[in-house]
């Protein structure tokens, strides 16, 4: 009942702008190039669905979007789980780090371009870049961060190296591994999008940028709220799984 | 004595990557037009930077991406400290503010064109746009953590709102809004160079662009630095003035 109440002041707002900017579009908006009343959205979005082309838009984006961030969240994981362990790597590797991190992701994009011309390995060459770099930073600070007396333990029981990580390291560093995991998939979907927006004919963001192209204000409007929908609901989707599998919210551990 | 040491062989080990760089390039097992040896792209930067017009694409990103976000942070406190300081009001809003959050700012790009064409005042909307989020939820958010006693306090003295706010609200939610604005930077310079790679706009972004276009890789890799410089610097720079903003907190 309680959930219920707060779902319904949340969607109080949303509910009201629709209901006024539908009724301003009836008085006011005639045959628009960038401007929709609600209800053409709603067919717009509708239809893409109905004809698939939302869904395939929608997977091009998430195959890009996960592939960089396996690819560049594992690599981050190794580096972040190295520095973490040896404080020596830690600081012999801090000034390149520190030269590399700030480099804005969409700076590659050029360069990524070059080597890789359009399609996925640019995209997801990008994605990979930017999701490295907080799977890095947490990733230091999780196993780096494993309570000392834990070390102690496993130095005691004499455990081998993959035990030592599989049964002390390895749990302990989890929880907080996931909230890296889910900051990188957010990243991922807002760069794979950024990308496609600024150069890769594939994807949402190519899908955003053609409905505009084309002068479909409906189609674009309802692209750019089911974008909204699908990082929303990764992120709720994987807030669901760390409170499942770690019975916290994550912050007060991370 | 001993951090100096360390701090040295980092710095070492960061030339030993761009020897390694040099190595790789030198010996072409890498085709120099996708990575020139790290001498072509230091001779593009100065030549780049002799010219001036380097100089002239820094100013124009940094100026697009500073005013944006500006605009944005001024916004982004306004707003929230209005819907920050009711309780109803954060209760009615807040999950409409958090399903905007994680939507890439990015994606209003093609509706800032749709509105504004591809001109310099789509750039500095996108920017502003984007740049606004992590600022609003950091003072909302920095809002509704004040403790309740320092309101008591500011109610039995008998200020008024505006006092209420300047003097409690503001200084308790700081370091929030701060840390907003330094991420908010950050997306206000991606933003920035996307924009301008779009819409065409003189500026860093597009000179990258160009330069891939072109296949003139030194020029590229020299703008990937310069990008790279200013990254380092705008978040050395709010790192600074948050540390001296915030002195007060830890005495």
């Amino acid at each position: 009942m309680r959930w219920a109440g707060a779902a319904a002041r949340g969607l109080a707002l949303p509910a009201l702008i629709v209901v006024l900017a539908q009724i301003a579009a009836e008085l006011w908006l005639g045959q628009s190039d960038s401007l929709a009343a609600p209800s053409t959205i709603a067919v717009a979005l509708a239809q893409s669905a109905l004809d698939t082309s939302l869904f395939r838009l929608t997977g091009q984006t998430l195959i890009s979007a996960l592939s960089g961030l396996v690819l560049g969240g594992g690599l981050g994981l190794l580096v972040g789980g190295l520095l973490g362990a040896s404080r020596s790597a830690a600081r012999l590797l801090y000034v390149s780090l520190e030269v590399f991190r700030p480099i804005p992701s969409v700076a590659l994009l050029p360069v990524a371009l070059l080597v890789f011309g359009f399609g996925y390995r640019m995209e997801i060459s990008i994605v990979a870049f930017a999701c490295f770099w907080p799977m890095v930073i947490i990733g230091q600070v999780a196993i780096g961060g494993v309570e000392p007396r834990l070390l102690e333990v496993s130095r005691a029981l004499r455990l081998g190296w993959i035990s030592h990580f599989g049964k002390i390291i390895l749990p302990a560093a989890l929880p907080r591994l996931f909230v890296a995991l889910r900051l990188a998939a957010g990243i991922a979907v807002i760069v794979a999008v950024t990308v496609e927006i600024a150069a890769n004919p594939v994807g949402l963001g190519y899908g955003l940028m053609s409905a505009q192209q084309t002068l479909q204000p409906a189609l674009m409007f309802a692209l750019l709220l089911w974008v909204g929908v699908v990082g929303w609901g990764l992120n709720a989707g994987l807030l669901l799984a760390q409170r499942r599998l770690f019975n916290t919210n994550g912050e007060q551990k991370a | 004595m001993k951090r100096l040491a360390w701090g040295l062989s980092s710095v070492a080990v960061a030339a030993l990557i761009v020897a390694g760089w040099s190595v790789i390039s030198s010996h072409r097992w890498v085709s120099p037009v996708f990575l020139p040896a790290p001498g072509r792209a230091w001779t593009a930067l100065v030549r780049g930077a002799e010219s001036g017009d380097l100089l002239q694409d820094v100013l124009a990103t940094v100026q697009r991406m500073v005013i944006g976000w500006v605009i944005a942070s001024v916004l982004g406190i306004a707003l929230g400290c209005v819907i920050g300081l009711s309780a109803t009001a954060r209760i009615w809003l807040t999950p409409t503010l958090e399903f905007i959050r994680p939507l890439p700012a990015s994606a209003i790009i093609p509706v800032g064109i749709a509105f504004f064409g591809l001109s310099d005042t789509m750039v500095l909307g996108v920017i502003a746009f984007g740049a606004i989020w992590p600022t609003l939820l950091a003072t909302v958010h920095g809002f509704g953590s004040i403790e309740p006693r320092l309101i008591e306090v500011g109610r039995s003295l008998l200020l008024p709102w505006f006092q209420v706010v300047w003097k409690i609200a503001l200084p308790n939610a700081l370091p929030e809004i701060l840390a907003g604005m330094r991420f908010g930077l950050t997306v206000a310079l991606i933003l920035a160079v996307v924009g301008e790679m779009l819409a065409g706009q003189e500026g860093l972004g597009l000179r990258v662009l160009l330069a891939a276009r072109a296949f003139r890789a030194p020029d590229l890799f020299a703008g990937v630095i310069v990008l790279g410089l200013l990254g380092l610097t705008t978040t050395q720079c709010l790192g600074w003035a948050t540390n001296r903003l915030l002195r007060w907190q830890r005495l």
